[in-house]
């Protein structure tokens, strides 16, 4: 094989690929975020995105908490900082944490039930029978599915933040032996409000990732169930890729000054 | 059984759907090559053919699913091939499908199901869609009791009727159905294709089928129409198909393997 055609198809494929996902994405938002709007559909999106991420996301935060709460106290205690375990576990939940962790659960799992329902949806010809009955599919399964990761995932990363401080303080006052009252008062005094709401955009461009590329997989599915299989995969692998370059870029811009 | 004569004989130059020199491929493969085709209002043609001929191609290019590579689609006289948006919208209310998977939605009950084109497409409360849909569900034989139940909790010959009540549930002119029979036992074929002769005549529809099925032909079929290679090579009455004097025609309806259509059965 000659080395150049392959090169060459790489990066054919490559920009296929890019292209039919700027196309994707103007239909999203250009269709899919115009009225008419579906607010019953938004409303069961949020509950399934959500309310079935609780359990992962709660045990996830709350071991994350737990550990870095260790790890601090133990990295501490070589410079005599133990005291800033409080405020280094909060800082680290709420900025960073918080945020990627409950993106990259929510990823593997909504992205991948968002593209395998649309998948199928599109295999079977449910998305050509929506057009029939004269309901755009961008509008009626990709705007709701947006909206909803938008506003979800920031509110799960709350309580991801609320649970993570938890499992510090937990692991702080019960094995470490901190006093409860100097930790809480550690933690509340040197965490600002910035740090929550840095943690939060970082959330709501986490959902809009997640939701666009179950989506987007979904959507472009061809060939049967093995279609919908690569989709699956696909959507969760992007998603996760993306959300973390995502993070790099948002944090160098959210803390730039 | 032969009820269907009673059709109201349409002036013969009103033509409610036509194609025009339609052409559509996928990347080199052309599998509509011109096709020439005209429906009268009110008629109901069927269109034969063998597997892979491009008649659910057809049928898409027709409605607006595919976007067709040449020629016209031309409904009630107007160009409709390349529209979009607000005016794709307007000419896609007068059609409804029944697909050859009956691609029902699996999350939705059967009665949203039906009224999914009431209530997403016209805006219309979903109480009053609820009975619509269950009067619907009545004129194909479905009592009250399937309202409630999920597509995947039925089985073919009834996913089948969902699927064509929900092609009929917003009255649309133009009604398509891809093989609405194919999968079905003989008893259950017969009576989808009473149901199709008499919903579209209830709700004096222009009906558009395809199917493989000869006996069905016979019963929904005023016109038929057979497509080879890309292209329309007969059509005529559902009386003229038995002396067409068309060898490919002939084959066709009587099955024969020996004959100017040649299968590609060869593995690549
Ligand atoms: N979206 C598509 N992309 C690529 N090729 C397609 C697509 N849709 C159809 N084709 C090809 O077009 C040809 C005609 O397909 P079509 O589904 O219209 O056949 P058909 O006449 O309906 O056959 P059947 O009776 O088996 O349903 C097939 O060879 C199919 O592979
Ligand atoms: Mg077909």
């Amino acid at each position: 094989m000659n080395p150049l055609a392959q090169i060459g198809r790489v990066v054919l494929h490559l920009l296929a690929e890019t292209g039919r996902l700027a196309f994707f994405l103007k239909n999203a938002l250009l269709i899919g975020l115009t009225p008419r709007w579906y607010p019953r559909q938004i409303l069961i999106q949020m509950i399934r995105m959500g309310y079935n991420s609780l359990p992962v996301i709660g045990l996830t935060a709350f071991f994350t908490g737990g550990v870095l709460a260790l790890q601090i106290y133990i990295g501490g205690t070589r410079f005599n900082a133990e005291s800033l375990v409080a405020s280094i576990v909060a800082l680290g939940i709420t900025r960073e944490l918080g945020p990627v962790l409950a993106g990259l659960m929510v990823a593997g799992r909504v992205s991948a039930a968002i593209a395998a329902e649309l998948g199928t949806m599109r295999v079977t010809e449910q998305i050509d029978a929506l057009v029939t009955l004269s309901t755009n599919p961008y509008r009626y399964l990709v705007g709701p599915r947006i909206v909803a990761g938008v506003i979800t995932l920031p509110l799960l990363v709350i309580i991801a933040d609320i649970i993570g401080i938890m499992g510090g303080y937990i692991v702080g006052t019960r094995s470490l032996g901190f006093n409860a009252g100097a930790y809480l008062k550690n933690t509340v005094d040197f965490l600002e409000m910035q740090d929550i709401t840095s943690g939060l955009i970082k959330a709501a461009v986490f959902g809009f990732i997640i939701a666009l590329m179950g989506c987007y997989h979904g959507f472009n599915s061809r060939g049967g169930a093995q279609g919908v299989g690569r989709a699956t995969t696909n959507a969760v692998v992007s998603a996760s890729i993306l959300i973390l370059a995502a993070n790099y870029v948002l944090t160098s811009l959210l803390f730039a000054d | 059984m032969s009820e269907k004569q009673t059709h109201a004989a349409p002036p013969p130059d009103d033509i409610h759907v036509e194609l025009k020199g339609l052409r559509k491929a996928f990347g080199d493969k052309v599998v509509l090559d011109g096709i020439d085709l005209k429906v009268r209002r009110r008629s109901s043609l069927v269109v034969i053919g063998g597997s892979g001929t491009g008649k659910s191609v057809m049928l898409k290019c027709l409605i607006g699913l595919l976007e067709p590579d040449g020629g016209q689609v031309i409904i009630d006289g107007e160009d409709t091939t390349h529209l979009r948006g607000r005016a794709r919208d307007r000419v896609m209310r007068k059609f409804g499908m029944l697909f050859q998977s009956a691609a029902l939605f699996d999350s939705l009950p059967v009665w949203e199901n039906v009224a999914f084109g009431l209530i997403q497409g016209r805006g219309m409360r979903r109480r009053q869609a609820r009975e619509k849909a269950i009067e619907t569900l009545a004129k194909v034989g479905l009592g009250p009791e399937v309202a409630d139940l999920y597509p995947a909790e039925l089985s073919g010959g009834m996913q089948k009727r969902v699927g064509l009540a929900r092609a009929i549930a917003h009255q649309p002119d133009i009604i398509l159905f891809d093989e609405p029979t194919t999968g079905l036992d003989p008893i259950m074929a017969a009576i989808i294709d009473e149901l199709i002769v008499s919903t579209v005549r209830d709700v004096g529809a222009t009906a558009i089928s395809i199917t493989h099925d000869m006996a069905s032909v016979r019963r929904i079929a005023d016109e038929v129409a057979m497509i080879y290679k890309g292209r329309i090579i007969w059509h005529g009455p559902v009386s003229e198909i038995d002396h067409s004097g068309n060898p490919y025609v002939d084959q066709f309806i009587h099955g024969r393997a020996e004959g100017p259509i040649k299968m590609d059965v060869s593995q690549k």
